[in-house]
């Protein structure tokens, strides 16, 4: 559990597909680390994921799988979809159309937790 | 009370006015008041625990029927609960679920099974149940994490960076595994982050790093690897209150998917209080309202709850039971399987024992997080308002750790290793700040900030530079990348490691697991790697015989040849024996003939290793002093050194039998002394100054001079001891114990006394 091989003999590797093991002061001097190789692999979110299940919390396991979703979009979509969810933001429709896009776009999960937000928003006056 | 005694017609007793300048009557008590949410276990308007299920979907919540839900409700009832559990958790009694939370041999996973299909109001009614020696037992079954541990608050009133740095870097060294800041000023929040990731590094690998500032900048700094987790992302128990936090329960899970997309570890943050502060606690009672909110943290896939009346504390502590509400409020985060940060972190009462009172339990207990912010730096400095606990208090809590044998996650550092990382942090923070053009800092700043105890000890700082040198970072879209190849290209590469190989943790994700820290190896404890396996006595966590050294080696810990050391540098060459004769090397005393004569008896480690006394004379200033008294009043002295007792009875009463005039003085080398006469009894003396530490020279003198009176028949003029309201006990008992360890050694039985030689007394 060290970030070593995982189940099913996957490495560690950065988004960007970099070994976690490159990571290295030489390769910062050559210039070659960028935050892309700082950031966490779908695949390892998908396999914490699965730990936090067998550790008795599904909930946490779906966030995770949330989050590997989010792996693919870059920060400002995150940030703007954050907002988007903030009380008051976005109209019904507008929070549907992001669900859809979201869906079409292989996050399943996030368009399923912005569609929910729309059915109970428009309920509970939350909407723009 | 004020309006009673003007009722009466006057003002109170002096008793009352007494107990009325006390400091915890600066507290402010409410009185119980449902209708305000003032309220803490149990309000007539919480609802009874209840849940309908009809075809795998919650159609009703406590009391509340589907079509009503408010959007708390309904997260909740869609995602937080266990429904294949739900049935049997809320059919079991509620005592009897009390019971089985207390119960060691009833294992942590069952009661973590049950409660996932427990809705809030019967979690509430739950730890309604528990006493506090109940909730302690409970807490220390429940938590997560096996090993204990401890945030810092590291902030201060200027942003300084250098100042951030050597404060982050002392926490680090203290033992924090987290280190929190934030800002004064929102702008500066960039710079915070990158000193406090700097200065941490200088001392300890492992520790997490966060910036607790507006959500949406929070997570823009944690993207950019300036900080390692989150801890402010709030979540309240109305949904009037939540909306008025401009968010939602969609908008937090969304949230808490985004920072572990970035492979950020979060929790969130509710807590009593902060409902009724708006108000908006709509009549129910404080647990309840926590209830619903840690439920939704469970719910959204949080991995933990910072809880325990955080900002509201003082409100909880306001009103009946309002303890009890802050620490269940934890235990429920633990019941629901989930990190807890145990608050602790707001000052909540102006009373000492009282703020002690309300944190004691939960380190007793222990906690994934005893505190959610120990103020590491002064009160004063603290942007979040003074913690519970602050750099005020970090010997006091030391020595609580030991005084109890328990871990609260920090430990004694010698004062020139904190000097050492303090200069070291500071010059890693400036090396960085001037190689990415972000400020420039003087030789004399990073003095300054080495050896300040707080902000007010810099003088004046250019507060312009960090505002600018944070809109760089900002603007300038500076990493962590750039941070460490700053400090490699600065010649501080193993920092540069440091903060490379802990960057590299968030790849591997271990630490996005409930409760996760690193330790200083980026070795991960979680649940996971680390789960607690409390069964009751002889189980659970224990710190390692290492670990518990360091518990127990305050640096104020003395012993017996610490003693002798310092005893050894007042010796002095006149107080020696008087040589010729005797079992001993000195001569022995004859009996004296002039009735005028009064024989000073003195311990057997006199002149030997005990040089001063407790109230920092040494014993030749001391017994110059009784032998000038003597001569003030006519009499002669001599000193004797007695070497088969450490009794100061016996020592005054043989030296009362060999003076001419049947009057003794005994005088321990600690500075105890009294006046003996010859026919007395051992135990009985005729004037005894007991309190050694507070003897002044004026009292021996009199001491002296009332000992002739005494020899003469004259009238002694009586001494009063210096009584006064310190601890004198617990300042000088463990020193008391090393000085008589030093008589006792030189103790003889049966060895004659010998007289002592006043070269250069007189």
């Amino acid at each position: 559990m060290s970030g070593g091989a995982r189940e099913g003999g996957s490495d560690v590797r950065a988004l960007s597909g970099r070994p976690v093991e490159e990571l290295t002061l030489e390769a910062v001097r050559r210039g070659e680390i960028g935050l892309e190789d700082l950031r966490i692999h779908p695949e390892t979110l998908e396999w914490q994921a699965s730990v936090a299940e067998q550790h008795a919390n599904p909930q946490l396991a779906e966030n995770l799988r949330r989050a590997a979703e989010l792996t693919r979009l870059d920060d400002e979509e995150v940030l703007a979809i954050y907002a988007a969810l903030r009380p008051g933001r976005a109209t019904p429709g507008e929070l549907n159309a992001l669900a859809g896009s979201l869906a079409e776009r292989g996050l399943p999960r996030c368009a399923a937790l912005v569609a929910e937000a729309a059915e109970v928003y428009a309920r509970r006056g939350l909407s723009a | 009370m004020t309006a009673e005694h003007s009722a009466a017609g006057g003002r109170p007793v002096g008793r009352i006015r007494f107990m009325d300048a006390q400091r915890v009557n600066l507290d402010g008590f409410a009185v119980e008041d449902a209708s305000l949410g003032l309220v803490a276990m149990r309000s007539p308007h919480d609802p009874e625990p209840g849940l309908v299920i009809r075809d795998g979907r919650v159609t009703e919540l406590d009391g509340v029927p589907e079509d009503r839900f408010d959007s708390l409700d309904s997260y909740i009832a869609r995602h937080g609960l266990d429904l294949t559990v739900a049935e049997e958790a809320m059919g079991l009694p509620d005592v009897e679920f009390a019971r089985r939370l207390v119960n060691p041999d009833v294992p942590r996973s069952e009661i973590v099974r049950l409660s996932a299909g427990a809705t809030p109001a019967k979690l509430a009614r739950v730890l309604a149940l528990l006493r506090p020696a109940e909730l302690c037992q409970a807490m220390t079954k429940m938590r997560a994490r096996r090993t204990p541990s401890n945030q810092a608050h590291v902030t201060n009133r200027l942003d300084d960076p250098l100042l951030l740095a050597a404060d982050a870097a002392t926490a680090a060294a203290f033992g924090f595994r987290e280190v929190e800041t934030t800002v004064p000023v929102l702008a500066d929040a960039p710079s915070n982050a990158v000193a406090c990731l700097i200065g941490a590094a200088a001392a300890a690998q492992g520790v997490l790093i966060q910036c607790s500032v507006e959500e949406a900048l929070e997570l823009e700094l944690g993207m950019r690897g300036l900080t390692s987790y989150a801890e402010t992302i709030s979540l309240y128990g109305t949904e009037q209150v939540f909306t008025d936090g401009d968010d939602t329960p969609w908008s937090k899970a969304f949230l808490t998917s985004a920072y572990a997309s970035r492979g950020l570890k979060m929790r969130v943050s509710s807590g009593a209080g902060a409902e009724v502060l708006m108000a908006g606690a709509e009549g129910k009672s404080m647990v309840y309202l926590e209830s619903r909110c840690v439920a939704l943290a469970r719910a959204i896939g949080a991995q933990g709850v910072q809880n325990g009346g955080i900002d509201g504390a003082s409100v909880a502590a306001a009103v009946p039971l309002g303890l009890r509400e802050l620490m269940s409020e934890n235990l429920m985060v633990m019941m629901r399987n989930l990190e807890s940060c145990s608050g602790n972190d707001a000052l909540m009462s102006e009373s000492d024992m009282r703020r002690t009172s309300r944190t004691l339990p939960i380190v007793l207990a222990g906690s994934d997080f005893m505190f959610s912010g120990f103020g590491s730096i002064q009160r004063y400095d603290n942007m979040f308002g003074p913690s519970n606990f602050n750099a005020e208090d970090i010997d006091d809590f030391l020595a609580m750790q030991r005084d109890w044998g328990v871990d609260g996650g920090l430990r004694t550092v010698p004062a020139d290793r904190i000097a050492e990382l303090r200069r070291e942090a500071a010059q890693l923070c400036r090396a960085v700040y001037q190689h990415l053009g972000l400020a420039d800092f003087s030789d004399d700043h990073v003095e300054r900030a080495v050896d300040a105890a707080g902000s007010k000890d810099l003088g004046e700082t250019d507060t312009l530079a960090v505002v600018s040198a944070a809109q760089a970072i900002r603007d300038g879209g500076i990493t962590v990348v750039d941070v460490v190849a700053a400090l490699d290209e600065t010649g501080y590469e193993a920092a540069a490691d440091r903060i490379l190989a802990m960057t590299a943790q968030r790849l591997a994700g271990d630490y996005l697991q409930t409760s996760a820290i690193f330790d200083e190896r980026l070795g991960v404890l979680s649940l996971v790697t680390d789960p607690n396996d409390y069964a009751g006595p002889g189980t659970g966590f224990e710190p390692s015989a290492e670990r518990q050294a360091e518990i127990d080696a305050i640096r104020q810990a003395r012993g017996v040849e610490d003693l002798r050391a310092e005893q050894a540098t007042a010796a002095v060459p006149l107080l020696a024996a008087v040589p010729g004769g005797g079992n001993g090397a000195g001569r022995v005393p004859a009996p004296g003939e002039d009735p005028r004569e009064v024989v000073i008896g003195v311990s057997p480690a006199v002149g030997r290793d005990v040089w001063r006394c407790l109230s920092g004379l040494t014993v030749p200033e001391v017994l110059a002093e009784l032998l000038a008294g003597l001569e003030e009043e006519g009499c002669t002295g001599r000193v004797v050194r007695f070497n088969d007792t450490v009794d100061l009875g016996r020592i005054g009463l043989a030296a009362a039998r060999l003076a001419g005039s049947g009057i003794g003085i005994g005088l321990q080398g600690k500075g105890t002394a009294l006046i003996h006469r010859r026919d007395l009894a051992p135990l009985a003396n005729l004037e005894l100054y007991s309190v050694a530490p507070a003897v002044t020279p004026e009292l021996y003198r009199l001491l002296g001079a009332n000992a002739a009176r005494h020899a003469k028949g004259g009238t002694p003029d009586p001494a009063r001891n210096p009584y006064n309201d310190e601890a004198i006990e617990a300042r000088y008992h463990t020193t008391v114990i090393a000085l008589m360890a030093l008589e006792r050694a030189w103790v003889k039985p049966g060895a004659l006394p010998e007289e002592l030689a006043l070269d250069g007394l007189r």
